[in-house]
């Protein structure tokens, strides 16, 4: 991983060996880029888009047939921004989703986060940076089922880390994650089997996933796609006070228009092209 | 981190691994359960070949024989004298060898030996072989079992080694050489194991107190046991009464150990020409010169021997029950055979032949055209190594009997020819500098120089050639078990595909999933291995108790000892043997789960995601 200009150390939430701090340099740098690019007229005060595509394309190939799912979506979500994107099933939400987290790669077109291109990274620094900068949620739920809710959501930083630093760190990673866990209010069930736990439980357990490796965007797919509507609006509500209290950069893919006007701004996909952008009520 | 987590979960939630485990641990028990036994049975035989030829072998070509056996010993000295031990020179030329048995004549092709069994006895261990030692009666002891644990003394010979060395009647045997002793069968062996031992150490029990003896081991001798003595001269007695009482009527024979009663279509004894048969398994001997108080084997046999070449009348013995000059120790498969008892089931050994009793034997003459020679010779001891091919095959005579007969003896300067000379090395390691030395000494025509392992290397190296199948054989188990990992882990990969798809959402590298896999199927084969190789050590520990269990259940011997000659399946654990099965089953674990394991790691996250 380079390191195109010496940075100031973070404070990190927990102490780092050195090939960590190498790699926090590197976040940083992505941070606080050389020159800012366009700003952003909705939400004022913010410079640099905290993630950003440009005539994304993506199709997959079936034999011989070519099934484009993008067709050149350019998206900017600032910092701190809560978006929706909404589309019918086959408008390519999810797929944009899957490019914008690094899941999948675009055929064309670039993914820019905090200013610095990403898409082109090796396999190895994706998997780095998703790890260090995304929290993702699935519509179904996608927790580990041999796994406590406990070992769940502590597993992006047991990925993270050597199985040394772990040891080393192994209380106060506990009590970073007990303390996500009480936020997301599962504090009675940390000793719980995701097969223990309801929908709406299951999916406060992602969140609280997603949140403990303290991420810069959150990329939720249907979070509520499997929940009643009330345990819908509860886990909206959750990451809508998310998005406010601690300014959690939070992109959503929903097919729900009540779900989605939660958001600050709502984007319609059809056909894999934006369609419209409006601003939420 | 993760890695190592996940793979103890789902070690401990993926009951299905436990098959493969279960397989990896068999195929490892089931190779190091059969390693050690055929190890053992190579160790055992190698021993028993090893103890019956000598280090080093110098035959000639021909049965002739080297005319000149000491000069050769001497020879061999100069060339090698550094590394030798002992050395013993012997005459080998096959023969028949006939007895008779109720009433019919056996005849059976065998192997003659002619040896100085003094020399024998230091080249190789020849008298842990001979059942008058086994049975403790060469050291004058009686033995007998009782119900109660460890070998009972019945009586001993005053005068006999153990008498000297202070065994009384009624005491009882518990421990010889250190081994604990249970019964006579198991004293036999123990004594027979005492090879390269100066004293047998014995451990005794009288009136509660537990005593520690030393018996020295006896020398192996031609000369009779008392109880064989005994015998002959019950037989020998026998004979002169049927005889006198007879006459003029015809003779009945004695028929060996079992006579039988006297029937009225008898041939009339034929006690004075040593080339016709004798009646029984017994001939009154010729005249002997010195007198009987002067041992047998301290008389010079050529004075012996001279009466013996020209056949003379009946002669009266000062001792009935002195042997013939002629003199073997008989295999003990020439003359045994197992009767099972109609009535109870048991099977018995009948001895054909005992020791005390006369034998017929032919050979040829050296020179040309060999011409059939015969001589009448006494059975002192019956030889038993537990190798059957030499058990069932093997005199050994006393030599000057058959250089004596064989006419290998030089009339004019009484130099004695000899086959072959065995050589006995003060470390085995040398052989191969030993043997390159004699063979550049002793021109390869006349001689072939050979260890005891080139001698019987067939032998062996069939037993190499059968471990070596079975052990491929027996891989073939280890590599279904790697089989069954493999599929087991593909079906795990797919069961876990969603899993694999969140990890690396979470952002797992390729490698990492991969190591999860590995680390499984490591895992695995150490678990399974490990068990494995306590399962199959202790199945090795416990093979004999095994055995009787199994043979308890299906109430028919697994292991006949009297087939296989060893009183307990012998075993020999190699530990680099053990670490080899152990680590192959490891590496064919770890092996297995590669493929699914780079399938999990190739997976692409969306595809994984999207599984359901």
């Amino acid at each position: 991983m380079s390191t195109p200009q010496p940075a100031p150390q973070q404070t990190p939430p927990i102490p780092q060996d050195v090939s960590q701090q190498a790699r926090d340099a590197w976040a940083t740098a992505i941070a606080s880029p050389a020159a800012p690019k366009a700003t952003l007229d909705h939400l004022p005060g913010t410079s640099t888009p905290r993630l950003r595509c440009i005539a994304l394309e993506k199709s997959y190939r079936k034999g011989e047939l070519i099934i484009p799912v993008l067709r050149g979506v350019d998206l900017e979500l600032a910092q701190g921004e809560f978006l929706s994107v909404v589309g019918q099933s086959g408008s390519g939400k999810s797929t944009l989703l899957h490019v914008l987290g690094l899941l999948d790669a675009p055929s064309v077109g670039e993914v820019h986060c905090d200013g610095r291109r990403i898409d082109n990274l090796k396999e190895r620094q994706r998997d780095t940076l998703r790890n260090r900068n995304f929290g993702f949620i699935f519509q179904s739920y996608h927790l580990l089922p041999e796994f406590t809710l406990l070992e769940n959501v502590v597993s992006p930083l047991a990925i993270r880390y050597s199985t040394l630093t772990w040891w080393r760190h192994r209380k106060a990673i506990r009590e970073q994650a007990l303390e996500i866990i009480d936020k997301v209010g599962l504090g009675h069930r940390v000793k719980h089997r995701p097969s223990e736990l309801s929908g709406g439980e299951m999916q406060r357990a992602a969140i609280a996933r997603a949140l403990i490796g303290q991420p810069r965007v959150l990329l939720a797919d249907e979070p509520t796609g499997n929940l009643d509507s009330s345990t819908g609006q509860e886990i909206m509500s959750l990451l809508a006070s998310l998005n406010e209290l601690q300014q959690l950069t939070i992109i959503m893919v929903t097919h729900d228009e009540r779900i989605a006007c939660r958001a600050h701004r709502i984007v319609r996909l059809d056909e894999g092209r934006v369609e419209t952008v409006s601003q939420a009520a | 981190m993760y890695k190592l987590q996940l793979c103890l979960r789902y070690l401990r939630t993926r009951w299905i691994a436990m098959a493969s485990i279960i397989s990896v641990m068999l195929g490892v028990a089931t190779m190091i359960v059969v390693n050690s036994v055929m190890a053992g049975f190579a160790t055992e035989m190698r021993e028993r070949i090893h103890g019956i030829l000598a280090d080093i072998v110098v035959e000639t070509h021909t049965l002739d024989g080297d005319p000149d056996a000491a000069r050769r010993m001497q020879e061999i000295m100069e060339v090698a004298g550094d590394y030798v031990e002992a050395m013993t020179a012997t005459v080998e030329v096959y023969g028949m060898i006939s007895f008779k048995y109720r009433g019919q004549v056996i005849t059976r092709p065998v192997t003659l030996i002619g040896i100085d069994p003094k020399t024998k006895g230091e080249v190789s261990p020849l008298v842990t072989n001979l059942a008058s030692f086994t049975s403790g009666r060469r050291m004058g002891l009686a033995l007998a079992d009782d119900a109660v644990a460890g070998c009972l003394v019945a009586g001993v010979l005053p005068g006999s080694s153990a008498h000297t060395a202070g065994i009384h009647a009624g005491d009882r045997i518990t421990l010889c050489n250190g081994s604990p002793v249970e019964d006579t069968k198991e004293l036999a062996s123990r004594l027979k194991n005492s090879i390269d031992r100066k004293t047998i150490e014995l451990a005794i029990v009288r009136d509660q107190t537990t005593l520690a003896l030393n018996l020295p081991v006896p020398s192996p001798s031609w000369t009779l046991t008392t109880e064989a003595r005994g015998h002959r001269r019950i037989l020998v007695e026998l004979e002169r009464r049927r005889l006198e009482w007879n006459q003029p009527q015809q003779v009945v024979p004695a028929g060996g150990s079992q006579p039988l009663p006297p029937t009225p279509e008898q041939t009339p004894p034929n006690l004075d020409v040593p080339p016709g048969f004798p009646p029984g398994n017994l001939v009154p001997p010729p005249e002997i010169g010195p007198s009987p108080a002067v041992p047998p084997s301290t008389r010079s046999l050529d004075s012996l021997l001279a009466p013996y070449a020209e056949p003379a009348g009946p002669i009266e013995l000062a001792d009935p029950a002195d042997p013939l000059p002629a003199r073997i120790f008989i295999g003990a498969g020439l003359i045994e055979f197992p009767i099972e008892d109609k009535e109870t089931g048991e099977i018995r050994i009948e001895r054909m032949v005992l020791a005390g009793e006369d034998v017929r034997i032919t050979t040829v003459s050296a020179g040309r055209p060999p011409e059939p020679r015969h001589f009448t010779a006494t059975v002192v001891d019956v030889f038993k190594s537990g190798m059957s091919e030499y058990d069932s095959n093997l005199v050994f005579c006393n030599i000057e009997q058959l250089q004596q007969t064989r006419g290998m003896i030089d009339p004019s300067t009484g130099d004695r020819a000899v086959t072959s000379i065995q050589v006995k090395l003060k470390n085995f390691e040398d052989a191969d500098v030993v043997v390159k030395r004699l063979r550049a000494a002793f021109p390869a025509h006349i001689y072939s120089v050979r260890t005891w392992q080139q001698k019987q290397g067939p032998l062996l190296a069939a037993v190499e050639l059968e471990t070596g199948i079975l052990n491929i054989l027996l891989f073939l188990i280890i590599a279904v078990a790697g089989f069954g990992i493999l599929a087991i882990f593909y079906m795990i990969v797919v069961e876990k595909t969603r899993d694999i798809g969140i990890l690396k959402a979470l952002g797992a590298s390729r490698q990492g999933i991969m190591s999860i896999f590995l680390g499984y199927g490591l895992a695995l084969g150490v678990v399974g291995s490990g068990v494995g190789v306590l399962l199959g050590l202790t199945f090795v520990y416990y093979i004999n108790e095994i055995e009787k269990g199994i043979t308890w259940l299906l109430g028919r011997k697994v292991f006949d000892e009297t087939i296989y000659y060893f009183p307990e399946i012998p075993t020999a654990v190699s530990p680099l043997t053990v670490g080899c099965v152990a680590l192959g089953a490891v590496g064919i674990a770890v092996l297995a789960s590669i493929l699914p394991a780079r399938r999990a790691a190739t997976l692409r996250p969306v595809q994984a995601l999207r599984y359901e």
